[in-house]
């Protein structure tokens, strides 16, 4: 790799030819201010916020584009600099509705910091102010486009990263904005709902739909059973909400908090991503035996979900009919656990804690009531949680571990993996290969599923003589790619996962937000490290196996029967809907 | 929003197809598809934009991001007859803005808008490069110069005659 020696405010550093200013500046110890670079996601140099002198050129350049070559000279820190930036940020602040008091991102929102860091204490500039309509009409995502600082990260990793590029720059002046086409609702139209828009908005433009006052109220009613479930990925996503390192698993202490909130019973939906297992990897055998259709695709991610009905209405008989784990414990939970416990299924209100926006948009699904009852009564993100833990004033790092309630509160280690890219393949061949081969996989760990952000994985498994070929892919412009090959006939798999989120779960939409510059000076991707969390719970977990969990075979010999039964058909199996990629008013 | 394409028009949308073809692999050529499709169909309306997008690989918010960024582009259905009335200097101080009065009152609609019975659209712009004729105002593409107020309710007249017949 060739070097280049820069100067950066006096001090000289090598760097890699090609990098940027911002790049070589992290090396000579400066953190450039930036809004609408995000590493790996956006470099566009549109919003001025990293502009810095360069010796010999005229004007302030953006750095965060800037090439640097042999011999240049920067400074990142004159009057010049700091006066211009300041007055980027003014403008900013002067058509940015000023209500941080109000604001689910104060304390974690980037425009915020820049003020602060700029020392801006009274706006130079007012005028007019956007006056745009809040969209909040879907039950997952929130979006505020008076709130909009134009950075266009929104857009970037809906086009880039995911592929479906619903978002985009609309108009010019001050009326732009960005947003989908036509000015649709996020709920008219083929937005997967996957959330990665509020995970990279570096303010409070895109945000979760926030149910918390839901689940507050079911707290107070002492008419309500309140029960809770919380996903594979958010007992490691949930630590960096309280300050712990990314990685670390946090489960017993998450348990003790939802006690101490008053959750009647705490579940884990890791019991129901075995149960999962059971019958998506008896699925994948029936259609394997019986001539079924192939290959058959995961289910358990309603972004991805959602996106194959909008984008693949006519691949759905590919997806795996099995419901995911948080919706096959919302209908046994309500039909199950009364029976085991005495209560009445009427009284019970159903709460999952996910690392998911496209969740809260799944347990509305009006098909999602097998149990009599919405099988789910209210969806909240990991952000969401943790506020309402920190609303309890719970000093939630140094809670003791505290272990889930019986009967649902139990899981395997290939349940804990469910929250990472691959996991749920492993999980489903540990069993399905014990099945059809008598025996345990040779090796439990299948290091050739388990990738990093936007990798296929592939992998082929002996099944007593049968090669049976498998994929794994996450985001969704890789599904995307993925799914041209099925739509052509073209993939020859058995078998293939899809997760719509990078990394999957534990890069989900609703996990914590990790800021532009933290993402930039992080040596490895917080989601590798959330994963790396994960598989090692696995690995210390007593049972490894989904069809091992003693907590489901005990469901299986008292209420359900077999995997695929009549009663496992009705409870844990849906069907899908083809919807339109676009809709334009002649649709209506 | 009720649907204004008029109709899905088959005879449009195969003239549309040609042009896609033309253009299909080459690369910026978005802009000159969507000019080219609004002189066929007259606007931009919401299913002409999603097809561009469906037949191109090009993501609607995409398109729809250009058409709202260039104001050449409209999604408004414009009438039979677009009077354009340039309010560029030299028109102006010849008295174009009168022009626009006497349009805006004898037709009851304003500048964007186009009358109920869709015959009439009134635009503005600035400078069609003919200030020799100012105060100019075209209609469709014809130049029309040296108007006085009274002309605009002659020219309005004599196209309401020509359609009744």
């Amino acid at each position: 790799m060739e070097m280049v020696n820069v100067i950066i405010d006096g001090v000289s550093v090598q760097v890699e030819k090609g990098s940027t200013i911002l790049q070589a500046a992290q090396k000579a110890g400066i953190n450039i201010p930036t809004l609408c670079y995000l590493k790996d996601v956006n470099q566009i140099g549109a919003c001025r916020v990293c502009l810095v002198e360069v010796k010999g050129a005229k004007a302030l350049q953006p750095s965060c584009v800037y090439p640097v070559s042999e011999g240049l000279e920067v400074m990142t820190n004159t009057a010049k600099v700091r006066e211009a930036r300041k007055g980027v940020v003014e403008l900013l602040l002067s058509n940015h509705p000023a209500d941080c008091l109000n604001c689910v991102r104060s304390g974690n929102c980037e425009l915020q910091n820049l003020a602060h860091q700029m020392g801006i204490r009274k706006n130079r500039f007012s005028g007019e102010q956007s006056t745009f309509p809040i969209d909040e009409r879907s039950a997952a995502i929130v979006r505020d486009p008076n709130k909009c600082v134009y950075c266009r990260r929104c857009e970037a990793v809906c086009s880039k990263v995911q592929g479906v590029s619903i978002l985009g720059g609309i108009g010019r002046g001050f009326n732009s904005t960005v947003g989908p086409a036509f000015g649709h609702a996020l709920d008219d139209i083929n937005c997967s709902l996957c959330g990665q828009c509020i995970n990279v908005c570096p303010v409070g433009a895109l945000t979760e739909k926030d149910d918390t006052q839901k689940v507050w109220d079911a707290l107070a009613d002492d008419s309500k059973h309140v029960v809770v479930q919380f996903s594979p990925a958010v007992r490691v996503a949930i630590s960096e909400e309280f300050g712990l390192p990314a990685g670390t698993i946090s489960t017993g202490k998450l348990v003790a908090a939802l006690r101490r909130m008053g959750f009647n019973k705490v579940f884990d939906t890791n019991w129901s991503a075995d149960l999962t297992i059971m019958e998506e990897g008896n699925e994948l055998l029936h259609r394997l035996q019986n001539g079924g259709t192939l290959p058959m695709i995961t289910s358990c991610s309603p972004g991805w979900v959602k996106y194959c009905e909008n984008h693949f209405p006519g691949e759905l008989d590919h997806l795996s009919s099995a419901k995911s784990p948080q919706q096959m414990f919302g209908a046994m939970v309500k039909t199950y656990y009364p029976q085991t416990d005495g209560l009445n299924a009427a009284d019970i209100y159903s709460v999952s804690i996910m690392p998911c926006t496209a969740k809260k948009f799944e347990a509305a699904r009006p098909e999602m009531n097998s149990s009599g009852y919405q099988d789910v009564d209210a969806v909240i993100t990991v952000r969401e949680i943790a506020r309402m833990i920190k609303q309890a004033g719970i000093d939630f790092a140094n809670l003791p571990d505290e272990e889930c309630d019986a009967p649902m509160g139990v899981g395997t280690g290939a349940a804990t993996i469910f929250g990472t890219t691959g996991g749920v393949m492993e999980a489903a061949l540990r069993t399905v290969y014990e099945v059809v081969v008598g025996k345990e996989l040779p090796k439990l760990e299948l290091e050739e599923v388990r990738g990093t952000m936007g990798e296929i994985k592939e992998a082929t498994i002996d099944l007593n003589g049968t090669p049976v070929k498998v994929a794994v892919v996450n985001t969704l412009a890789r599904a995307k790619e993925i799914m041209k090959q099925v739509e052509a006939g073209t993939a020859d798999y058995t078998f293939i996962e899809i997760m719509a989120c990078p990394n999957g779960c534990v890069g989900g939409g609703g996990t914590p937000i990790v800021d532009a510059l933290t993402r930039t000076l992080m040596d490895e991707d917080y989601r590798a490290l959330r994963a790396k969390g994960l598989y090692n719970d696995d690995a210390n977990l007593p049972i490894r196996k989904s069809h091992e969990n003693p907590f489901i075979k005990a469901a299986y010999e008292n209420f359900l029967g077999e995997p695929l039964g009549h009663k496992a058909h009705e409870l844990l199996h849906t069907h899908y809907t083809p919807r339109k990629k676009y809709n334009t008013e002649c649709d209506k | 929003m009720a649907c204004t394409c008029g109709g899905h028009n088959e005879a449009l949308f195969a003239q549309l197809d040609e042009v896609i073809e033309q253009h299909k692999d080459m690369r910026g050529s978005l802009i000159s598809v969507l000019h080219k499709a609004q002189g066929i169909f007259g606007y931009l309306p919401e299913e002409v934009q999603a097809y561009i997008a469906e037949k191109m690989d090009v993501p609607l918010s995409e398109i729809y991001g250009v058409v709202t960024f260039y104001a050449l582009f409209t999604m408004k259905k414009k009438g039979k007859y677009t009077f354009n009335v340039c309010l560029g200097t030299a028109c102006y101080v010849k008295g174009s803005g009168k022009l626009l009065d006497k349009l805006q009152e004898e037709l009851g609609i304003g500048v964007g808008e186009t009358t109920e019975d869709g015959l009439f659209t009134i635009e503005a712009c600035r400078c069609v490069g003919a200030c020799g004729l100012a105060p100019v105002v075209t209609v469709n593409d014809k130049v029309h110069g040296h108007l006085k107020p009274e002309d605009i309710t002659k020219m309005i007249a004599d196209i309401r005659a020509a359609e009744q017949n």
